[in-house]
């Protein structure tokens, strides 16, 4: 296939950097041909809330000309997606809510403002849970997300949109946010690679907030060496954020092909237990072999609290948000009920009828624990059962470098099966949850299928460990091909 | 249930939501399988433990008190429902 160019929407970010730097293709063409996908293919999967076309073509027509000059910033012309949780300058930021259904933000969120200046194009704003509530992408006001795998059927969420679009070939790239798996989760569900940077790598500022305590902005992409070269370039301090960590940001993607001779991985007794489907169990034993052949070592370690983890995040994420959400008042911004009879009604009403089912069941959880007599019982006893189960992950990282083990319970599941069920729905974060409370990084990769269906391989590191983690995703591509799987009608 | 239905009104007060009669008993049970499920916690021996306040063991940073922002009133207000001169507009709070 000598001089034949690979579509330009099948190719990695790292592939079309190169392709647009020897002058293959412009940035206009790789622009148009991702709309023209978009428009063709998301009235299938709902993965997009808005589209923003004029200013894609507008700032890839800016890139072609910097470019010609030989100017050209790391992302230059290269497509990406934003959740809908970040702000995104003079464009709607609706975080999936009625409540925030006509919020054009004043602002860019620093992870916008940092990708822009690096040149990336953004193709538009992504579907997500509302507010990031949820695993599945059905809680949002637009309508749920579908899987590119099988429409009938989740993405998983709460980033769900990034992560359809990414799977279905409409960008190499988007952004999700992770509070409890929110960007693991959907990745493995999808067969694309996610990755939840430590707490305080990536600025929130201007991330809707959900659990201040918890959230962190990171992406999905089809390639671990993309995640790489997007996080060479969110990464790092910033004083807007009071969370923000002055740590140095290495270059990630120079990390990629640190050997793994000598990479002890710890594989946790407690992933295999009793709920873990089976076939998921055997595609990420297979992983773990295919780590263990390039020399790495897997030993195993106990997460003794594994099953704590849970619980504990469903009193400490729903009082965060209780109290991030009390700002949705009707006043300054945001939906307002009619007819309000005085002030204190205009609130309760603006928000019943602006919050959907989900959110009002964490604002009310939230209350609830933090409420007056009930504050020791629930909340402080969760930050102590967090305390242990983060010590348990210290305890477990003074034995090895990283832990691998499932991303999921399961694969994907139909839309609507567990929608009346919260208890369901929230234990499909039983791999993932721990990440957050102790604030750790952790990538998802995409480790084979079961009934067509994908499974996520999870790499969990120490703070800061993000280079570890990705070095053994992107090897372990380079060993396997799943993640060029495409979903066939979005071939 | 673990939680009765004058407990859950009570907490959409304080919460500031209005609820609808006709979703209220469907709010009612899964709040109270929700608070059933962290009751779990309560088994924990945690006698010794300091609770978690931040995962990296970090203290709030602070910085000087100086003026940093812009006014961009009419920006934000762009977004705001109801204004008036500069103002948000609300129902009548004293009579």
């Amino acid at each position: 296939m000598a001089g034949q160019q690979q579509a330009l929407h099948t190719q990695s970010l790292a592939e079309l950097a190169k392709g647009l730097s020897k002058g293959e293709f412009s940035s206009r063409e790789l622009i148009e041909t991702l709309l023209s996908r978009i428009e063709e293919h998301d009235r299938s999967l709902n993965a997009f809330i808005s589209v923003t076309a004029d200013q894609a073509l507008a700032v890839a027509d800016a890139s072609d000309k910097a470019r010609s000059k030989g100017e050209a910033g790391t992302l230059a012309g290269l497509p990406i997606v934003y959740k809908d949780i970040f702000c995104t300058k003079g464009v709607l930021t609706t975080c999936g809510s009625r409540i925030l259904e006509n919020f054009v933000s004043p602002y860019d969120a620093t992870v916008v403002e940092r990708l822009s200046s690096a040149g990336a194009v953004m193709l538009g704003k992504t579907n997500m849970d509302e507010f990031a509530m949820g695993s599945s992408s059905e809680t949002s006001y637009f309508g749920p997300v579908r899987n590119p795998w099988d429409t009938v059927r989740s993405p998983g969420g709460s980033s769900g949109g990034s992560a359809a679009a990414v799977a279905a070939r409409l960008t190499p790239a988007g952004t999700g946010t992770d509070t409890g798996g929110s960007i693991r989760q959907p990745a493995a569900l999808t067969n694309t690679v996610g990755l939840k940077p430590t707490y305080g790598r990536v600025s929130r500022y201007g991330m809707v907030a959900f659990a201040s305590s918890l959230d962190q902005a990171g992406v999905i992409t089809r390639t671990a060496e993309d995640a790489a070269m997007l996080l060479s370039v969110m990464a790092g301090f910033d004083e807007r954020d009071s969370t923000s960590v002055d740590h140095p940001v290495p270059d990630y993607v120079s990390g990629l092909t640190v050997s793994l001779k000598e990479l002890k991985i710890g594989v946790v007794r407690q992933h295999f237990d009793a709920g873990l489907n089976e076939q998921c169990a055997a595609r990420v034993k297979d992983a773990l072999n295919v780590l263990e052949q390039q020399g790495a070592s897997l030993i195993e370690v106990d997460l003794p609290n594994l099953d704590l983890s849970v619980p504990t995040y469903y009193v400490v994420a729903p009082a965060e948000c209780s109290s991030n959400l009390s700002r949705f008042d009707g006043v300054r911004f945001g939906y307002r009920a009619d007819g309000a009879k005085d002030l204190l009604d205009l609130y309760r009403r603006s928000r019943g009828d602006g919050f959907g089912a989900e959110v009002k069941r964490r604002i009310m959880t939230g209350t609830y624990v933090l409420s007056a007599g009930y504050y020791d019982a629930y909340y402080l006893k969760a930050q102590k059962v967090r305390q242990l189960i983060s010590q348990d992950f210290k305890n477990a990282f003074e034995k090895v470098d990283v832990i691998a083990g499932p991303t999921t319970p399961t694969p994907t599941f139909p839309l609507g099966e567990k929608t009346d069920d919260p208890i369901t729905m929230y234990l499909n974060d039983i791999y993932t949850i721990g990440a957050n409370l102790a604030g750790l990084p952790g990538i998802s990769v995409p480790c084979g299928f079961v009934d067509d269906l994908p499974v996520g391989l999870q790499l969990v590191g120490p703070h800061f460990a993000e280079e570890t983690i990705l070095a053994c995703a992107h090897q372990y591509q380079q060993l396997t091909d799943w993640h060029q799987r495409c979903p066939e009608a979005y071939q | 249930m673990s939680l009765s239905k004058e407990q859950v009104q009570h907490i959409a007060a304080l919460a500031c939501l209005q609820l609808d009669e006709d979703e209220f008993d469907d709010i009612v049970a899964k709040l109270s399988s929700i608070v059933d499920f962290v009751d779990q916690l309560q088994q924990v021996p945690t006698d010794d433990v300091v609770p978690m306040a931040h995962p990296l063991d970090q203290v709030q940073r602070l910085r000087p008190d100086v003026v940093t922002e812009t006014n961009e009133r009419d920006a934000f207000q762009a977004n705001a429902p109801a204004i008036q001169d500069g103002f948000y507009l609300v129902p009548k709070v004293i009579e």
